[in-house]
């Protein structure tokens, strides 16, 4: 598991289980294509809330740990992994 | 179809080297008369070189291709001569709107700031484009556009590059010291010589429309809908163009079938639903085209240098394909001059590979995000779209991440072994590696705009105290401009003192120069021949000036 330097992740909730509550309460009646519509608001709301993108980058780390393969380098800048290398994906 | 515009047909002459004995060797050649080939062509014999440009076809783009010009591409036009009748010709426009499905979410203005000489962007069709930059190389002395002329081998060594050329009348051979290869994205060329452009073919088809049609209750203004009503799920961009021509992409999905969605049966239809039943258009061009974002390693292979579509390729959304092969020729063909005449080494050149690898890697990777935001592709991608289309609508922080194209903006040369690192310390972004901001200006009581006196040479910007120019300032801007290298014509701002050698007293009238370069008394900024800033100084010494000048065609 990533160790977090940025991220808080100590418990910090007052309210764990009302947070938990509120959280499904959100997705009440949606539909799947609606709770992922959804949680991508949600997700670009608190990003920007949180606006440090060391912090974004290990939760998005954390996150991804363990699922799938590990994702490539991502182009955060134009030195960073050059897209051209991708190869062809047709 | 095409009743707005008739393709010219240029004649074919005959090649002098057909009836030569002898070898004839050229210093310049350069494949490829669209765009990017005639700007080279245009720049190198303004400079001096004599240029021969070979052609495989005898006019100029045929449909609908390159739509928007960027301020910095028709600066460089400037420097050559050519934008005014562009600009006159075409659709000025600086606001970019965006639509999500039925209601637009927000707009932005690409030109915030006033008093630049040039917009953000004019909408041209190609053509148009290509006929302007033909009418001005057949002004040129020096130019030789050579049409039906198609160049089937390359060869070089360490001295020559051998070009093999197939015409009308025959084959034949010619020599140069250098080859400018723009012979497009599919580049010929390239492949003669066993070179790749590798990267990434994008999963999507967009269907171009060129419709006729008056629409005046129009704005002149960029619009690009997401999941619009009359085109479900899908994305939809609207230019205006010159002659009444609307240019309309529509995004087709992957699984589209070119041949089918091309037939004006299929193609009306969709016009209609988007501009509504009662519209009256005729349909000028229509075609299906797919994209790829790639660029090759190296753009400089020996004596033969690759430049526009032949060297990178990026995704129409942005803009950012002629308008950084416009900036390759304007790099390049300033440092081929000092490299032909001896004043600077050939590995010079390398400075070309490295700064504009830098400019196409920075266009491919906006273009290929801006592509993945707008042709998502899978169910969760397009849940982020849209919620961030959602969020737009009312929250200014989701605007930022909205992205459908980011639009040309010219390559800050941040890296580059050009430029002297700043010492001093100074407000602005005019920093070494930027090209050069425009202002307002008089010069001798005649209002004109700053970046029409820069370039082709070395310039120097130096911002005088109210007392003039002090005299040991004086004696080092006149020692700057007799330089047999790489001398320096020096634009004097706010001093009354003309006729000085080597300077010309400009005056700032909006005070937009002292407020975009920082300018104090004593501040001088070395700007390159591109435009471009070398270095900056909040006092002036000639030792300084001299090495950054020297480090800035490679020898430092």
């Amino acid at each position: 598991m990533h160790e977090a330097k940025h991220l808080k992740s100590e418990a910090r909730l007052a309210a764990p289980d009302d947070f938990y509550a509120a959280l499904m309460n959100m997705h009440r009646d949606l539909d799947e294509s609606q709770s992922r519509l959804v949680n991508a608001k949600l997700i670009l709301l608190l990003a920007n809330h949180i606006g440090d993108h060391g912090v974004l980058t290990e939760a998005m780390a954390i996150a991804r740990d363990g699922i799938g393969d590990a994702p490539g380098r991502p182009s955060e800048s134009p030195d960073a992994s050059p897209q051209h290398r991708k190869g062809p994906r047709s | 179809m095409h009743a707005t515009y008739t393709n010219p047909e240029f004649a074919y002459t005959a090649a002098p080297e057909l009836n030569s004995s002898t070898p004839v060797r050229h210093p310049l050649i350069v494949v490829g008369a669209g765009p990017v080939g005639l700007t080279a062509g245009i720049d190198a014999a303004l400079q001096g070189i004599p240029t021969v440009v070979l052609d495989d076809n005898n006019t100029v783009s045929v449909g609908s291709r390159a739509v928007c010009y960027a301020k910095r591409a028709l600066e460089v036009l400037d420097r050559l001569g050519c934008a005014q009748n562009m600009v006159d010709k075409g659709i000025t426009w600086n606001v970019g709107k965006v639509f999500f499905q039925d209601r637009m979410i927000y707009q932005f203005n690409l030109q915030p700031e006033s008093d630049h000489h040039r917009p953000a962007f004019i909408n041209l069709q190609q053509y148009y484009l290509e006929a302007f930059l033909v009418d001005r190389a057949t002004e040129l002395e020096g130019l030789d556009l050579r049409w039906k002329h198609r160049v089937i081998g390359v060869q070089q060594d360490a001295d020559d590059v051998r070009v093999t050329v197939d015409t009308p009348d025959g084959r034949y051979f010619v020599h140069c010291d250098y080859l400018i290869v723009a012979d497009g994205a599919n580049s010929p060329v390239r492949r003669m010589l066993g070179l790749e452009s590798t990267g990434q073919v994008f999963q999507d088809r967009f269907l171009i429309a060129d419709v006729v049609m008056r629409a005046d209750e129009f704005p002149t203004e960029r619009r690009f809908w997401f999941d619009p009503p009359f085109h479900r799920g899908q994305s939809t961009l609207l230019h205006r163009q010159a002659d009444n021509v609307w240019r309309l992409d529509f995004q087709l999905g992957w699984d589209a079938d070119p041949e089918l969605e091309k037939r004006p049966e299929r193609v009306i239809p969709r016009v209609k639903a988007m501009l509504g039943d009662d519209r009256d258009f005729e349909l000028e061009w229509c075609s299906v085209y797919t994209f790829q974002c790639r660029r090759m390693d190296r753009f400089r292979h020996g004596r033969v240098l690759f430049a526009g579509d032949a060297a990178h390729q990026v995704s129409p959304f942005g803009a950012r394909g002629a308008n950084s092969g416009i900036q390759d020729a304007d790099n390049l063909i300033w440092k081929l001059k000092l490299v032909l005449d001896d004043h600077a080494p050939d590995t010079l050149l390398d400075s070309y590979c490295r700064e504009r690898v830098q400019a196409a890697t920075e266009n491919i990777l906006n273009s290929t995000r801006s592509t993945d935001f707008i042709t998502p592709k899978s169910e969760t991608s397009r849940a982020f779209r849209d919620a961030t289309l959602a969020l737009a609508e009312h929250f200014d922080f989701a605007r930022g991440l909205v992205n459908s194209g980011r639009l040309s903006v010219p390559s800050v040369y941040r890296d580059t072994t050009l430029s002297t690192p700043d010492r001093d310390a100074f407000a602005g972004s005019m920093s070494p590696g930027s090209p050069s901001t425009d202002a307002p200006m008089t010069i001798d009581g005649e209002e004109t705009w700053l970046l029409l006196h820069l370039g082709d040479r070395f310039n120097g910007l130096y911002f005088a105290a109210d007392g003039g120019i002090p005299e040991p300032d004086l004696a080092i801007l006149q020692a700057l401009a007799q330089d047999a290298a790489t001398p320096v014509t020096t634009l004097v701002v706010g001093s009354d003192a003309k006729g000085i050698p080597g300077t010309v007293a400009v005056a700032d009238i909006r005070q937009r120069l002292k407020q975009r370069f920082d300018g104090r008394p004593g501040t001088f900024y070395l700007l390159r021949p591109d435009q471009h800033i070398a270095g900056r100084w909040r006092s002036l010494n000639q030792e300084t000036v001299r090495a950054a000048l020297a480090r800035a065609i490679g020898k430092g």
